[in-house]
């Protein structure tokens, strides 16, 4: 893997095996949060700047580990620090920016059961990424998510006006829809080979 | 508008059930309040690693652990954690069974390890067992408890394994890796990539929503008589 470029680490994450259509990580902000363009929009910003955070917060994390010789340790660290980064980022948000903390309202606290950044934070220990390869894998995901999230609310906002038989209502047309996105998304594979 | 029906409806059903038969809440899981088909909970592992029947079949038995263990544990100390901390008090116990349920796979079995790789570890983020934890074992008793996380357990291991079956059948041509369907038979690749994840358990929901629906008009027609 330490042979991969910065950029082709970037283009793997974001297109080729997105989080969200490929790992099926994040599915349930993905269902829940895509319905109005707008929103999908900040909970992708929201997303993708704890994922960075997260990022480098498991980075240092895991050097602990090693040091200290306790990998059993891993899970429960990295959900008790993303969960306090949340918090973290909130309140700095909420004190320096109250108008970006007005916009991104609900979503931040949402993040902290996200698998989306947990599934980051264990990809790039499994995978042994460095500190700066780490970086660039947790802005392609982040930017797949957000580019994920951003086509299904527009589809979804069209699908909103349409006649949907009474069955397919809800749940399962979204779930059609994300198959048909995911399907479009495999036309990405071998780019960055 | 019809999404916000349902959603009512879903709600609804549960507290009218919970009322006339307080005991039983092991059933209530398998069907009426199924955490994939009803819920919707639970969808990372639920769509990850249904591409073979085993996988499912893993998935769904450590999920059933976990989140029997920590609705042992939550409701016997439900009385001592304070109310607010309990959200993390409650990752805390969660994280520390999926990671005992990670080592226990991994030594019992590598091949399946590597085939779910880190979904183990996600387990902590399902948002079905924190949501048992906090909706119903920080509330009841540990017998209550014990019997909900069965029927929820049971319930996610069934739906996961239905997937799991079709996938692999009409992907594979094969079942828990014994070869069922004839030479000839052309297999369905889609359903074994992402895509085949979301469409199959869209086509699921249909089905019981159909079935659902039916339950119900014949409810309604008795009334009518």
């Amino acid at each position: 893997m330490s042979d991969m470029s910065l950029w082709s680490i970037f283009i793997n994450a974001c297109l080729i095996n997105n989080f969200v259509l490929a790992y099926f990580l994040g599915i349930c902000p993905f269902m829940g949060v895509s319905g109005k363009l707008s929103n999908a929009v900040r909970m992708g910003a929201a997303v993708s700047f704890v994922m960075l955070i997260a990022s480098m917060c498991a980075f240092a994390i895991n050097l602990l580990l090693q040091w200290i010789n306790a990998p059993y340790l891993q899970l429960i660290s990295y959900i008790v620090v993303i969960a306090s980064t949340v918090q973290l980022v909130e309140m700095f948000i909420k004190k320096f920016s109250p108008a970006l903390f007005r916009a991104l309202g609900i979503f931040l606290p949402l993040i902290t059961t996200n698998c989306a950044i947990l599934g980051l934070a264990l990809f790039q220990t499994n995978r042994g990424y460095n500190f700066v390869e780490s970086i660039s894998f947790a802005l392609g995901a982040g930017a797949g998510f957000t580019l994920a999230l951003v086509l299904m609310a527009g589809v979804r906002e069209k699908l909103a006006l349409a006649d949907v038989p009474q069955l397919l209502k809800g749940t399962a047309v979204s779930l059609m829809v994300a198959g048909i996105l995911s399907m479009t998304f495999m036309g990405f594979a071998g780019l960055g080979s | 508008m019809r999404t916000s029906n349902l959603a009512t409806k879903v709600i609804n059903i549960p507290v009218v059930k919970a009322e006339s038969q307080s005991t039983n809440e092991f059933i209530k899981g398998l069907w009426q309040q199924n955490p994939i088909f009803v819920q919707v909970l639970g969808m990372c592992p639920t769509l990850a690693v249904t591409n073979s029947a085993v996988n499912a079949f893993v998935m769904g038995v450590a999920t059933l652990f976990v989140l029997l263990m920590s609705n042992i544990m939550v409701s016997s100390l439900r009385t001592f954690i304070p109310r607010q901390v309990r959200i993390a008090t409650y990752v805390l116990i969660i994280a520390t069974f999926v990671t005992v349920v990670d080592y226990l796979i991994q030594a019992f079995s590598l091949e399946v390890h590597k085939a779910l790789g880190a979904f183990i570890s996600l387990i902590v983020v399902n948002c079905l067992i924190l949501g048992r934890a906090e909706a119903f074992a920080s509330r009841n008793t540990v017998n209550k408890s014990i019997q909900d996380a069965l029927g929820m357990g049971l319930g996610f291991t069934l739906a996961l394994l239905s997937l799991g079956i079709i996938r692999e059948v009409l992907g594979q041509g094969s079942l828990f890796t014994i070869q069922v369907m004839p030479d000839n038979f052309e297999h369905w690749i889609i359903l074994l990539l992402p895509g085949g994840g979301f469409f199959t358990l869209g086509l699921l929901l249909i089905v019981f929503n159909w079935i659902q629906q039916r339950q119900n008009r014949r409810i309604a027609g008795k009334d009518h008589e």
